[in-house]
């Protein structure tokens, strides 16, 4: 008897190779029949309403912590480009702050709402100036950061490259509308200590900016456009610049101007002295001084953690409609009746 | 012609076709005829157009739709710049992120700033470069490499592998492979592809008695004949399986009447043929083989039966035969044969016996002998006969009748001369001879009927079957005659007895319009209302309610194909599940599958053997070439080829299926996985005041479509399984979902584009107002941005592969991790910008949470729609998904088992 009859094929010739053929077995055989071994999951009822059911119950818990630690912020937001220019010339600005003959102090008083505790991060920030625009972004060279004179290719800087046939350094736009207004506070009649150190990343003052480098032309030209550098002190240590050279991302943003290092009580009253160099005045930008404590979140900002509420609780409602429907018209799993061939004959 | 003096005329049995190989004879002198541009296969020869898979084609929209989008998108920004300039084009002088004002060369004057319509244009300019990710030209590549990993998938195939040939299965063409996905015509030869073109004598009916070896022999009693001539053994080189009872009679002798019967019958099969024996040397020097040659397979099969029943051809020459019968040499001398032609449609030869006896045998097909049998005789015989031939022919088998008639001299003479003048005429010598031989075949008397199986290729009945279970039409476009193509209809379950028939066959224009139309009219009456509007669907409910098939002939197809009526043709021809072409011209066959495919925008396929069939395969959108014995031309034009028509049904139903399924997938998300992208982008360019800057670092727009984003896709196009092979042979219904493109339409399109636009939109504006008025820079949140959207893209990935292999998994993580360390890399080189900040940012709650949240909540969407789809709009595939799954859980252990077997029985 031939062992191709049916009964016999059915048993073992799974196994046994046949000649002028590839062996049957191996992974290189499974890989080329497309028959690696695989986990094909299906999507279940109960494994989605479980799903969507835990998704619910992680974000809820979580909105609700994120919201918590965003309200133990406590934030003081003051703007104050409109209320440090003399009355007499609210109607013109830009004369105001283009004029170096006039006074710029301001004093700003800022009640504490609730008790802060140290360290009280302090900001500056500016709305609707666009730090993020190509071509203030592309107005850097590096390198000169680093190397300074070493390095010869500033044309990226232009048109603040060079003044007297030498490289600016810093040179570009950035460096040049460097933000120099300043801020001293006091509580009371004693003043408040703000350290300035350490608020620019460890990382840029290390490796970034030069520690040789020295500007000792910056801010020379006909047209200045902010703060003016000591020429003594390195790049690496100009905390200031190297701050506002981290271009942000967004056209409102802050940066830091220090901390204050001791503990503030609720109804304290600061009293901030300023000077209102900056002009922001030409392009309607705002000008607001922040001081604000922090959590493990960072700043106070209430839209994440609404949005995990909202996440949390859709997902429970998807759980619970889903829960609904698949109790009220269950589809059997797996069922053919379903497939597009015995519909038809069903219905014709 | 003139040869040594005699004049010899040459006709149509001289010519020696390209090809040919010269036997029984060292030299031919010869006159080219038809060559150059007037060769068979020049006439025949179409162009090869150049093919292109319709998915692509409609891919080639969707990608002009999103040219547009990109364009608007372009228009936008550029708008929106030249607005902003406007409205500050006072303070673009000392700006302090502007700063239009150049003093340093001593006067003022602009930096870069030539007029708001100058800015705009370079404003748009430069948004095309950095938008233009939104064409996927990666996709083409992709879509390449996808191409090449699924043709080694096909070739690899052990169920496309012919171990009889020891072939494998050819991917000729790379670009067309998910269109073996979307077949809804095919149309395919029949000698070679359907049957194997080797003719198997089965069944005689010898004086009314009925002698089926069929059905008393099996396969191991294949009796083999031989013959001792002078210490040697001749042999008949193929086998034949043979009537034992018949055996017996013929061995025992001819003396009584019947035994004279079973004798002239044989004699028939032996003599009546044009068949040359030529004897073969074996490897053993005492055996010798007798290998019959000659053009019509059909004589050959009769031949080798009649040697097999001991009547054996031995030695033709132009003037007389010798038959070995039964150990008894005899000598006969053919004085004339009437060769076959399709209006006689029967052959004759008129022996002279030793005894100066002459003898007229024919045979022909069933309608053109019995209207020349002497029906005045035997009327009993004639009708058992007639009955014996119907059941043969039920059962899918050629037959023929054979009769014999005894002239008397004076009848040989009066033929002879009249033979004698009609084949040296010059003029007319076809309708001559064909005179002569209607003159002399009359007053037959009938021996009796053969019945030879056209032996069909293995699993060709299954695979037919399973093909119109699919809602696939199977057009069989023949150069046979019609009843031969109607009995190989049967045999191979193409035609079934329920079906209505429509036979079109005529020879003028006129009846030929009217045969259609009240075909037409017939069909529609047959079609109820239902089936026309959806029609679509509704293909698998035809064949179940009115199955209905159309058999047409060549020369009424040319009648059609010239006037009007193709529309008509083809209505009827899309209404029938079976369409059978019968005697048409090798160019026909590719004029009816543009027929087909310019009025349709189904997909058509076309499988054939040889060379005739080679402009069919070229004009069809998917070509099959078989690679079987009538040369390479065939497989040479063709897209694909293999060893069996049966291999069809697994190319079709499990690697088209595939094909069609894990493109069309790529496509969509190739579409959506840029047009994320470039969202993103657009999105941050409305906060920078219009001006084009990237938040992601170009370093990273570079290698998204490289390295992030780039392999998992090129995987699983080539790897994900949306079903098993066996579920997808099991149910042929399931490869409607690519008829019905389902995969890949103009809805799913604009769904994914949805899709798309709400996931950028969280991917945006989540960490936006996360960091709205906090003290992050462009680098940090441009790393949110690059990490959220390529793990969104992967997950999304993730989410929709099917089936999970190592590979897969490898190649998805594999990517979420080399972006991380891209990343990093990048972020470490202290002259970029970004120096750092994906350390700063990482070590942030916020910048977690944030990553959390955007691919919880731009994939919610995605995952609520699918889910609702699969739960309450469950496609086909879903539901088969369910069941493998729930056959899968009932028996974890013997899956593998099972599997294993099921490959191993290919003929399933």
């Amino acid at each position: 008897m031939d062992l191709d009859g049916g009964s016999s094929s059915t048993i073992s010739t799974g196994a046994r190779a046949i000649p002028g053929r590839p062996v049957r077995h191996g992974a290189l055989y499974q890989f080329t029949q497309q028959n690696l071994p695989a986990c094909k999951p299906v999507l279940t009822p109960a494994a989605v309403i479980s799903t969507f059911l835990l998704m619910g119950f992680i974000f809820i818990p979580v909105g609700l912590v994120t919201l918590r630690a965003s309200y133990s912020v406590v934030e003081i937001v003051d703007r104050y480009d409109i209320e440090c220019v003399p009355e007499e010339y609210r109607s013109n600005k830009v004369a105001y702050v283009k004029d170096d003959s006039v006074s710029k102090n301001c004093s700003r008083f800022l009640k504490v709402p609730k008790s802060m505790r140290a360290p009280i991060f302090i900001y500056y920030q500016l709305d609707n100036y666009y730090q993020n625009h190509r071509r203030y972004v592309k107005s850097r060279t590096d390198r000169q950061l680093l190397h300074g004179l070493g390095y010869n290719d500033t044309s990226s800087c232009r048109p603040l490259e060079s003044s007297d046939d030498l490289p600016i350094v810093p040179c570009g736009l950035i460096a040049w509308s460097l933000f120099n207004d300043t801020y001293k506070f006091s509580r009371g009649p004693s003043e408040l200590k703000v350290n300035r150190k350490d608020i620019a990343w460890k990382s840029d003052r290390n490796h970034k900016f030069g520690k040789h480098v020295y500007p000792f032309n910056f801010q020379n030209g006909t047209l200045t456009g902010g703060a003016k550098l000591d020429p003594t002190i390195p790049l690496s240590d100009q905390e200031d610049l190297i701050v506002w050279m981290r271009t942000a991302a967004l056209p409102t943003f802050r940066k830091l101007y220090g901390r204050i290092e001791e503990d503030l009580e609720a109804d304290d009253v600061i009293v901030v002295n300023l000077k209102n160099n900056y002009n922001t005045y030409s392009f309607g930008g705002k000008k607001k001084i922040v001081l604000s404590t922090s959590s493990w979140l960072g700043g106070k900002n209430d839209f994440l953690g609404i949005a995990n509420l909202f996440v949390g609780s859709f997902s429970i409602l998807i759980s619970i409609i889903f829960l609904v429907l698949h109790l009220k018209s269950p589809r059997p799993y797996g069922d053919t009746a379903y497939a597009s061939w015995n519909k038809k004959s069903i219905s014709s | 012609m003139e040869v040594d003096g005699k004049r010899l005329s040459l006709g149509s049995s001289n010519i020696v076709l390209r090809g040919c190989e010269l036997k029984n004879t060292n030299c031919v002198v010869g006159v080219a005829v038809y060559c150059g541009r007037e060769t068979k296969a020049m006439l025949n020869n179409s162009g090869a157009p150049s093919k292109r898979s319709r998915l692509e084609t409609q891919m080639n929209s969707e990608i002009i739709m999103l040219s547009f989008f990109l364009v608007a998108l372009c228009m936008v920004t550029s708008v929106c710049a030249a607005v902003w300039l406007n409205q500050n084009k006072n303070d673009l002088n000392l700006l302090p992120y502007y700063r239009k004002l150049d003093v340093s060369k001593g006067k003022e004057e602009s930096y870069q700033y030539y007029g708001w319509g100058i800015e705009m244009l370079f404003t748009f300019l430069m948004s095309v470069i950095v938008y233009q990710v939104m064409i996927p030209i990666s996709l083409y590549i992709s879509m390449e490499l996808v191409r090449v990993g699924q043709a080694y998938f096909m070739i690899k195939d052990s169920r496309l592998y012919d171990e009889a040939t020891n072939s494998r299965f050819q991917c000729r063409a790379l670009n067309i492979n998910e269109d073996l996905g979307q077949i809804k015509y095919v149309f395919s030869d029949k000698t070679g592809t359907l049957t194997e073109n080797k003719m198997e004598f089965q069944c005689a009916s010898i004086w009314g008695v009925d002698y089926s070896s069929a059905k008393t022999s099996l396969e191991n009693e294949q009796v083999e004949y031989s013959l001792q001539v002078e210490g040697k053994v001749l042999k008949p080189k193929m086998k034949v399986k043979v009537n034992q009872e018949l055996l017996r009679l013929t061995k025992s002798g001819f003396a009584n009447k019947d035994g004279k019967r079973i004798y002239d019958f044989f004699l028939a099969l032996a003599a009546c043929n044009t068949i040359v024996p030529l004897v073969i040397d074996t490897s053993d020097p005492t055996v010798k083989l007798i290998d019959y040659q000659g053009e019509s397979p059909d004589e050959q099969a009769l031949t080798y039966a009649a040697a097999a029943y001991g009547f054996m051809l031995i030695e033709r020459t132009s003037g007389h035969i010798v038959i070995d019968i039964h150990g008894e040499r005899q000598r006969f001398n053919v004085l004339g044969l009437h060769e076959f032609d399709s209006d006689r449609k029967r052959m004759s030869v008129i022996l002279g016996y030793s005894d100066n006896s002459f003898k007229l045998f024919v045979k022909g097909a069933d309608t053109s002998m019995f209207s020349v049998i002497n029906k005045s005789l035997n009327t009993d015989i004639i009708q058992a006969t007639e009955t014996h031939i119907q059941s043969y022919s039920s059962v899918g088998l050629r037959t023929l009748v054979i009769g014999m008639r005894d002239l008397n001299a004076s009848e040989f003479d009066q033929w002879h001369f009249a033979f004698e003048a009609a084949s040296t005429s010059m003029i007319g010598r076809a309708a001559l001879l064909r005179k002569v031989a209607t003159n002399v075949e009359n007053n037959v008397c009938i021996l009796g009927a053969t019945a030879i199986e056209d032996k069909l290729q293995q699993g060709v009945p299954e695979s037919i079957e399973s093909l119109r279970k699919a809602g696939i039409k199977v057009w069989v476009l023949t150069g046979d005659k019609q009843e031969t193509a109607i009995s190989i209809g049967y045999s191979s379950r193409l035609l079934t007895s329920g079906m209505t028939q429509f036979r079109i066959k005529s020879n003028n224009r006129e009846s030929c319009r009217r045969r259609l139309q009240d075909a037409l009219l017939m069909s529609r009456k047959n079609m109820a209302a239902p089936e026309v509007g959806n029609y679509f669907e509704g293909s698998s409910d035809s064949v179940v309610s009115t199955p209905m098939a159309l058999i047409i002939d060549g020369t009424s197809l040319v009648y059609i194909l010239d006037n009007e009526l193709e529309e008509e043709l083809f209505e009827l021809a899309r209404r029938c599940s079976v369409v059978l072409c019968c005697r048409v011209a090798p160019l026909q066959k590719a004029g009816i599958v543009s027929l087909v495919k310019k009025r349709t925008a189904d997909m058509t396929l076309a499988i054939g053997d040889g060379a005739n069939d080679v402009s069919m395969i070229q004009m069809a959108d998917v070509g099959v070439g078989i690679s079987g014995q009538e040369g390479r031309q065939a497989v040479m034009a063709s897209d694909f080829a293999m060893g069996q028509f049966r291999f069809l049904v697994p190319l079709l139903f499990i690697h088209g299926h595939w094909n069609y399924q894990r493109l069309g997938y790529m496509v969509l998300y190739n579409f959506y996985r840029n047009a994320v992208f470039v969202l993103i982008l657009f999105w941050y360019v409305l906060f920078t005041a219009f001006t084009l800057t990237t938040a992601i670092n170009e370093w990273s727009s570079m290698l998204y479509s490289i390295i992030y984003t780039a392999v998992p896709t090129i995987v699983v196009g080539i790897l994900d399984k949306d079903l098993s092979k066996r579920t997808l042979l099991d149910n042929p219904q399931l490869y409607g979902a690519g008829q019905r493109q389902e995969a890949y339409n103009k809805k799913l399109f604009w769904l994914t584009m949805a899709d798309t636009l709400w996931q950028s939109i969280v991917v945006f504006f989540v960490p936006l107002f996360a960091y709205w008025g906090s003290t992050v820079d462009i680098a940090s949140i441009g790393d949110l941005w690059t990490l959220s959207v390529v793990i969104l893209v992967n997950l999304h990935l993730a989410m929709d592969v099917i089936r999970w292999t190592w590979i897969t998994h490898a190649s998805i993580w594999g990517s979420v991790i080399a972006t991380f360390i891209c990343v990093t890399i990048i972020d470490v080189i202290p002259s970029l910008r970004g120096y750092w900040a994906i350390f700063d940012a990482a070590g942030t709650a916020l910048f977690w949470l944030c990553l959390l949240g955007i691919l919880i909540a731009a994939l919610l969407p995605r995952f609520v729609v699918k889910f609702v789809y699969q739960y309450y709009f469950p496609d086909d595939i879903q539901i088969s998904r369910e069941v493998e799954k729930k056959a899968r859980n009932l028996r974890v252990n013997g899956d593998t088992h099972i599997e294993m077997l099921h490959i191993s029985n290919p003929q399933r």
